[in-house]
């Protein structure tokens, strides 16, 4: 890029330099502005919940609990589960990327109800430090599943404070899902048919139907809980008649769907990545798109196979499991076809692509352990072991951060203008990877040895394996740096981005970067396929 | 444990070499798939790596039948794991005939347990090889699990309700126990030990020990203590039904519905006897809820049990085991 160009692209305004100062920031209706003050949030909360799972593997380096106390360890891991699922795993993608990209992927000005935007984020962070200040205050020690009646009569920490918090954020979910429908709908730009939508839409879609749907029934079950709590209604004592199992169905009637609310985004970005970096529309557009919707509709059938163990009776158990097989299709399927995506395409191995190629291996030993868990004679074993962590940070850390770090470099020159380095970049996503697999796959071994989750003290026979996993956890700690040292240089340093860098098609890439405040010059029409890479056309602004 | 980094845990019930079976065909699915998964990966991305900047993939080629192949495919797999999980599954959940009942009552951060012959012990459970054992359980307090490694049975332990789990043992020695179900600030220490004895060495440590630490009234002091013996003894006026003999029977009740008398309704129609009332009686029992800690209800129930044994009632006692303990009605 010569001088001049550079110079006439900094005097053009953009949403970054429209506005000055915090107010224009905080009162802010643009989505990308909106999608950048979620950025901060969640990647506060990810460095909070990030510390306090170092904390952990410390603790669990030797087998005798000396480093904490058992209380802190048990405050500490129910911490770091609620501020990586509530805050940084469920709005990571949707609230960050999809906020940025939904508008401009279907060439719109903006989201549907941009001041419900805004209020979305506020609503987010209200709840976000609503919860902190009850971790100040003595946090909370039920897990992040809050079992009763441990949660309801036991505990004695700030076991309603914290379920607050979370119930406000529950708010900001619906609010972001409800403006995704409404805008996927009703602001396509002219000729964007919905099979022409990119599949990061329909993923995001379907992501949308399970914050409306699913919800507002864990808002339902934490005001039970806390009724249950202050005023001993007796829904879920046994002692008062209650059946301390219902809130387990409830509750994974929501957090099971919630596993797909982090994955599903995911899947999309995976989509957008595999098919930039092989130059090539995706194998199978449609049967992607109807598998996002599918995998979030049997996402709702199968919360039982949580409860196998439970006294649940073994025909549901029967039920459930069949269901959570007939999930794990479509599931392959997306991974298939990202597989058969790259066949004869034009592999480019940039960074972006090198998170994407990780997420495929990741994901699919996250969703294979998935399955073994979802068969009921293996499951007796290993539920509520290391199994299941190590399997559901195979997904969700492996699966959904693999995909918001990958996602993130793919649309950073977009969101910045940009570029960050390119040696770096690599390196950090070799060393995530590596560290990733450090980290975690001890921890199957552990698991079919026995060893029970939420131990912070254990036999000394599980040892060596606890040290690998603590090892690979510093490893993964520090390659969780690495990205946010050179991406916060970059924003000052970088070079500058074109509006393309990847040659990659779709209406985002057809823009500035950044884009002006209302995403485009001129309002953009569509006449031809998602990723029609065969009859590429100069993108129109440079 | 001399070996400092095992990587598969020991085995000591035939369930658990079922069930390792089923995990080495699950482990060896899940390898085959994504090795080759990361074999085509890289193979693909470093076959066909970009070779100049402006080169584009070819068109896709396939299409639906190949779609339909590798659905069909997993879908299979994943059916035929279905079967066996179940199969094994079910085969867990349901006590063989010959199980003999211990009783557990675990508690923040315990596990108390009582032999049948009333002896108790809290911590380590012994047991006879070779027997098969039924252990009923319930919580004092929070949610807890049962969970011995080594025999891969595992099974929630709740307030307020029974659940059952039975194992048999292959061979004698001295098993972990854990709690796997988060229960608290000590819930890493609520470990234990299930030592399995040769019979002989079992019996000789029956006699070796005394009643356990706190002796807990028998449940025929507390049947006379509850008065329970006004109404349900052969020499009243019958005002309410006799109870010998009456464990393991499929009862009618006032309502029409039939239920198996089981120990969890035992332990309702103690703490809540209007419940579910059978038939020809009148709603007049008072509720023992209260009156009776969850050790003292399972002596009760001991001894409800116990009444009319001489009778061959003992099919039909195992019988009830076939119920899975968790439906207990409204």
């Amino acid at each position: 890029m010569s001088t001049q160009v550079a110079k006439a692209d900094r005097r053009r305004t953009h949403y970054l330099n429209a506005d000055f100062g915090v107010k224009s920031w905080l009162l802010t209706r643009d989505h990308k502005r909106i999608a950048l003050l979620y950025l901060i949030s969640v990647s506060l909360f990810f460095l909070l919940g990030g510390l306090m799972a170092v904390f952990i593997r410390l603790e669990l380096v030797t087998p005798a609990g000396d480093f904490v106390q058992a209380g802190t360890y048990n405050r500490l891991f129910t911490m770091h589960g609620i501020l990586m699922v509530f805050f940084f795993l469920i709005p990571s993608v949707p609230a960050v990327l999809g906020n940025f990209l939904i508008p401009l992927m279907i060439g719109a000005k903006d989201l549907a109800f941009p001041r419900i935007n805004l209020a979305s984020w506020y609503v987010y962070t209200i709840g976000g430090l609503f919860t902190l200040w009850a971790v100040l205050q003595g946090g909370v020690d039920t897990g992040w599943t809050f079992y009763v009646p441990f949660s309801t009569t036991y505990s004695n920490t700030y076991v309603i404070a914290v379920g607050l918090g979370i119930f406000i954020t529950g708010f900001s979910s619906i609010m972001t899902g409800v403006n995704f429908i409404v805008t996927i709908h009703r602001m396509r730009a002219p000729g964007l048919t919905w099979f022409r939508l990119p599949l990061f839409v329909w993923a995001h879609y379907a992501t949308s139907l399970i914050f409306i749907l699913g919800t507002p029934v864990l808002a339902i079950t934490i005001l039970l809980l806390a009724a249950e709590r202050m005023f001993h209604i007796g829904i879920f004592d046994p002692a008062l008649g209650g059946d301390p199992v219902l809130f387990q169905h409830l509750f994974w009637f929501y957090s099971h769907p919630a596993v797909y609310i982090m994955i599903l985004p995911t899947m999309g970005v995976m989509s957008e990545l595999v098919t930039a970096f092989a130059r090539k529309r995706i194998f199978g557009y449609k049967v992607m798109a109807f598998a996002s919707v599918a995998i979030a509709i049997l996402g709702f059938l199968v919360w039982g196979h949580h409860m196998y163990v439970s006294s649940q009776s073994p025909y549901a158990g029967m039920i459930f499991s069949v269901l959570s097989m007939l999930v794990a299709v479509p599931s392959a399927v997306k991974v298939f076809n990202w597989t058969a995506t790259l066949y004869e395409g034009s592999v480019s191995w940039e960074t972006p692509m090198l998170y994407a190629l990780g997420f495929i291996g990741l994901f699919t030993i996250g969703g294979l352990t998935g399955v073994m868990l979802a068969t009921l004679g293996i499951d007796i074993h290993v539920h509520d072991t290391y199994f299941v962590v190590a399997h559901f940070h195979y997904i969700m850390v492996g699966g959904a951060i693999m995909g918001f770090l990958g996602g993130l470099h793919f649309w950073w020159p977009k969101i910045t203008g940009r570029l960050y380095p390119i040696f770096w970049s690599k390196f950090g996503a070799i060393v995530i990877f590596l560290g990733f697999n450090l980290t975690f796959f001890p921890q199957f071994l552990l698991g079919y040895m026995g060893m029970p989750r939420r131990y912070y003290s254990y036999p000394d026979d599980f040892q060596v394996l606890n040290v690998m996993s603590s090892a690979g956890a510093t490893i993964l700690g520090i390659g969780y740096l690495i990205p946010v040292i050179y991406l916060i240089w970059s924003m000052r340093y970088g070079k500058r981005a074109s509006a393309n860098p990847w040659g990659a098609v779709g209406l985002e890439w057809e823009t500035h970067s950044p884009p002006p405040t209302f995403n485009f010059d001129e309002p953009p029409t569509v006449d031809h396929e998602a990723y029609e890479y065969t009859k590429r056309k100069e993108s129109r602004v440079e | 444990m001399s070996d400092r980094f095992p990587l598969f845990p020991e085995s000591a019930t035939k369930l658990a070499r079922e069930i390792d079976a089923l995990y080495f065909t699950a482990l060896g699915i899940t390898a085959v798939f994504s090795l080759l998964i990361a074999v085509l990966v890289l193979y693909f991305a470093i076959r066909y790596r970009r070779r100049s900047e402006d080169e584009v993939g070819k068109p896709e080629k396939g299409g639906l039948w190949l779609e339909i192949v590798w659905s069909a495919i997993p879908l299979a797999i994943l059916m035929g794991m279905f079967g066996w999980g179940a199969k094994i599954f079910f085969e867990a959940r349901r006590p063989p005939s010959d199980a003999v009942a211990y009783y557990v009552t675990a508690k923040q951060w315990m596990w108390k347990f009582q032999h049948p012959d009333g002896r108790r012990e809290i911590n380590d459970l012994h047991v006879p090889l070779g027997q098969t054992i039924k252990l009923v359980m319930t919580s004092e307090d929070a949610i807890h699990s049962f969970f011995v490694p080594a025999f891969r049975v595992k099974m929630d332990v709740l307030p307020g309700r029974y659940t059952t789990l039975w194992f048999r043992a292959e061979k004698a020695g001295t098993f972990r126990l854990f709690c796997t179900e988060y229960c608290g600030t000590e819930h890493s220490f609520m470990r234990g030990s299930v030592v399995v004895m040769e019979p002989r060495d079992y019996e000789a440590w029956l006699g070796n020990r005394t009643l356990g630490p706190q002796r807990v009234a028998t449940g025929e002091e507390l049947f006379a203590q509850l008065a329970c013996d006004t109404c349900h003894r052969s020499n009243s006026a019958a005002q309410a039904p006799i109870l010998d003999g009456i464990f393991g029977k499929v009862e009618k009740f006032a309502d029409g519905s039939e239920v198996l008398i089981d120990e969890n309704y035992l332990r309702e129609s103690i703490l809540n006897p209007g419940a579910k009332l059978v038939e020809g009686y009148m709603a007049i029992m008072p509720t023992a809820q209260g009156r009776l800690s969850e050790e003292e209800l399972l002596q009760l129930i001991r001894y409800l049990k116990s009444l009319g044994e001489e009778a061959p009632a003992e099919p039909e006692t195992a019988g009830s085991s076939e119920g899975p303990a968790e439906e207990q009605g409204s």
